[in-house]
């Protein structure tokens, strides 16, 4: 709670050579279903890593097992050099990673403040909330990220528009003192402007010193925000790419290949 | 929502809602669906008027102070609902659990040689309410059983409860002047209006600080003039009961129990954490999960809750009747207290609703009860006319349920 994205200061970086977030051969079964298979996994601090692949490749598997929503079968979680074991959502948040979800974990019955602050709400000395505190922040918060359109803060999420949505999700997970954010199909259900406002934040988290997760389906996003490209294929980790050194057609191979071919009427990845 | 939308309040100035503004928010809110109290406001004016046309004894002093004590037990219940109510479960045991903390009361303090002091007695029924709360809540979340079918077999197996504690005694005459006098006692005249003081002026303070840290912290405040009106507004409608009362018995104690107890569970469910969590829990309980609140903790607590205000409302209706017998429990009270909750506005949906429901929607129904009282209609009809308000009030949530999802606020 001491920062917030908009105080712009340079945060204090660890060795750029090692990663903040590290996973060492991580695997996570569904019963018969292999959902993720010895995958590894790293972010630097200050990079913006991209999670490419298509349906079913465990990309949502992979940011539910570093956020604490699954256990993981097998493997090691690394953060900041240390091995850690994280065992809830508490946990996650604790070491500063913090997840934004495709299906928005708002309650709609809350409103913008309240659903902001869930789970870490502030209180007064007596124990009561902070409300005070609390929306100060929040609507300091939502202007520091230029989100102009939510009318009152202290309306309800459920009268807000999907791309509203969008920016709430996204002020909750960088209001804390985040290290690592994760920002789970971020576009998916924007429109055109709001789209770049999110791309133009997600460059701003990275600029930040914050480590960055962005998993897409839409490569031409991925170009234009993610560092790296790592590609994840039927719950493994086939290839990564430097963003600056690959193109679009070498990344939709690397999701597809080998299973447009055993696996007919499937359609190509659009660009 | 709209093409036009100012920024947002910032620390640099302090914008404040104008009456105007403040007004058309209300109007639009009570068109977009959010109706709050008004319904059952509107409600309680018609049955009095109803009522009073029918029988002039209806709104008397004296009729008014019968209905505070006949609605104060179906209140405390219906406030224990609520919590259940706000998580989107239910629970159907209350009735045989208020009745099993009645009839412990009345055996602890039964003169039979074994006699406890009344503090204990009273503790050991609100704690086998806590107890018999948990265990429900235990099995609801742990084994993972609807919490309808858990507390169906609660209302079966307390009222065996109920039947075994009385035994072959029949009836128990409660023989405790302390416990006897929540319901049958008044508060002398004069302190009456003193505390009437103290809680405006509380209400006042609190509304004045509340004004003074907002604008400290830059945020938009409500209109001075709104929260002066709100301060009388609660001064005028205290006053009225007050005066009505003090010309018959005076104040029951019993109101001031369902008073203080309403002023308590409202702050918890609006102002500390636990009570964000609950509506949190009923909104949306994946979103409570990942935002790292314990599920299972709060739906044990809630239940543990309404299974309390179960045991005071069974100590509160022990004490009106001034004995318990074999049918302690039974009756309406299962029935009145759900629908109170419902007709105050809880939603049956979860995650919407207010304490201050219990209290509006017992009011109704003890109205009704005490009204076709008077008018000596049977039985039969009150529960028809009840099961029929009940289902109007349950029609205005729906419908104003649509209005919220066509303005997009469902």
């Amino acid at each position: 709670m001491t920062a917030t994205a908009g105080d712009g200061g340079p945060r204090e970086r660890p060795p750029a050579t090692r990663p903040l977030l590290e996973l060492r051969g991580v695997s996570k079964r569904f019963g018969a279903v292999r959902a993720l298979h010895e995958v590894d996994f790293a972010v630097r601090a200050g990079q913006v890593m991209a999670l490419v692949g298509d349906n079913g490749a465990g990309k949502s598997t992979l940011i539910k097992c570093v956020a604490g929503i699954y256990p993981i079968d097998d493997g090691q979680i690394i953060f900041d050099g240390r091995p850690v074991t994280i065992g809830g959502p508490k946990d996650a948040a604790a070491l500063g990673i913090e997840v934004v979800y495709q299906d928005l974990a708002l309650a709609d019955n809350l409103d913008v403040v309240q659903n902001m602050y869930l789970g870490r709400e502030e209180t007064t000395r007596l124990r009561a909330l902070d409300e005070t505190t609390m929306e100060r922040r929040a609507g300091e918060t939502l202007a520091s990220l230029s989100v102009t359109t939510i009318r009152s803060v202290r309306q309800t999420v459920a009268g807000l528009s999907g791309g509203q949505r969008q920016s709430v999700a996204v002020a909750k997970a960088v209001m804390w003192n985040s290290k690592v954010v994760i920002l789970d199909e971020p576009t998916a259900a924007l429109g055109v402007a709001q789209t770049r406002q999110v791309l133009d934040l997600v460059r701003r988290l990275g600029q930040q010193g914050l480590a960055v997760v962005i998993v897409s389906h839409n490569l031409h996003d991925v170009f234009e925000v993610a560092d790296d490209i790592t590609v994840l294929r039927l719950g493994e980790d086939v290839a990564r790419f430097t963003t600056s050194a690959t193109t679009q057609r070498e990344v939709v191979e690397a999701i597809t290949a080998g299973k447009l071919s055993s696996v007919p009427g499937h359609e190509e990845v659009p660009i | 929502m709209s093409a036009i939308t100012p920024p947002l309040p910032t620390a640099a100035a302090a914008p404040r809602a104008t009456i105007g503004a403040y007004a058309r928010r209300w109007a639009g809110n009570v068109r977009g669906g959010e109706l709050g109290s008004l319904p059952i406001i509107v409600g309680l004016l018609i049955i009095a008027v109803v009522f009073q046309v029918q029988n002039d004894r209806f709104l008397t002093a004296g009729n008014f102070v019968n209905l505070m004590v006949q609605g104060a037990a179906y209140a405390l219940v219906a406030m224990g609902i609520v919590f259940v109510l706000l998580l989107g479960e239910i629970d159907l045991s209350v009735g045989y659990v208020s009745g099993v903390a009645g009839v412990l009361t009345a055996l602890l303090l039964l003169p039979d040689g074994s006699t406890v002091p009344t503090s204990v007695a009273i503790l050991a029924a609100l704690g086998s309410g806590v107890l018999i709360g948990t265990l429900h809540g235990l099995v609801i979340t742990k084994i993972g059983i609807p919490s309808f079918v858990v507390t169906l077999a609660g209302l079966l197996a307390w009222n065996g409860v109920v039947l075994l504690l009385i035994g072959t005694r029949g009836t128990v005459v409660l023989q405790d002047s302390f416990v006897i006098g929540f319901a049958n006692d008044f508060v002398p005249k004069a302190t009456a209006w003193i505390l009437l003081v103290v809680a405006v002026a509380g209400f006042a303070v609190v509304q004045v600080l509340g004004l003074r840290q907002r604008a400290k912290a830059g945020l938009e405040n409500d209109p001075p003039l709104i929260v002066a009106l709100r301060v009388l507004g609660l001064f005028v409608a205290l006053a009225a009961v007050v005066s009505i009362v003090n010309q018959d018995r005076g104040l029951p104690y019993v109101a001031l129990l369902v008073g203080a107890l309403l002023v308590f569970w409202t702050y918890v469910l609006r102002r500390t954490r636990f009570g964000r969590h609950v509506y949190a829990v009923g909104g949306n309980a994946e979103a409570a999960r990942r935002a790292g609140i314990d599920v299972d903790r709060i739906r044990i607590a809630c239940f543990a809750i309404c299974s309390l205000m179960a045991a005071v409302g069974g100590i509160v209706l022990a004490s009106r009747l001034r004995s318990v017998d074999t049918n302690a429990g039974g009756g309406a009270i299962l029935l009145y207290s759900i629908a109170a909750a419902v007709i105050g506005g809880t939603s049956l949906f979860g995650g919407r609703g207010h304490i201050k429901a219990a209290l509006l929607g017992a009011l109704v129904i003890a109205s009704i009860d005490n009204g076709l009282g008077l008018l000596g209609l049977s039985s039969g009809t009150k529960f028809v006319v009840t099961g029929c308000v009940l289902l109007l009030a349950v029609a205005v949530d729906s419908i104003s349920r649509r209005g919220r999802e066509q303005s997009g606020r469902a």
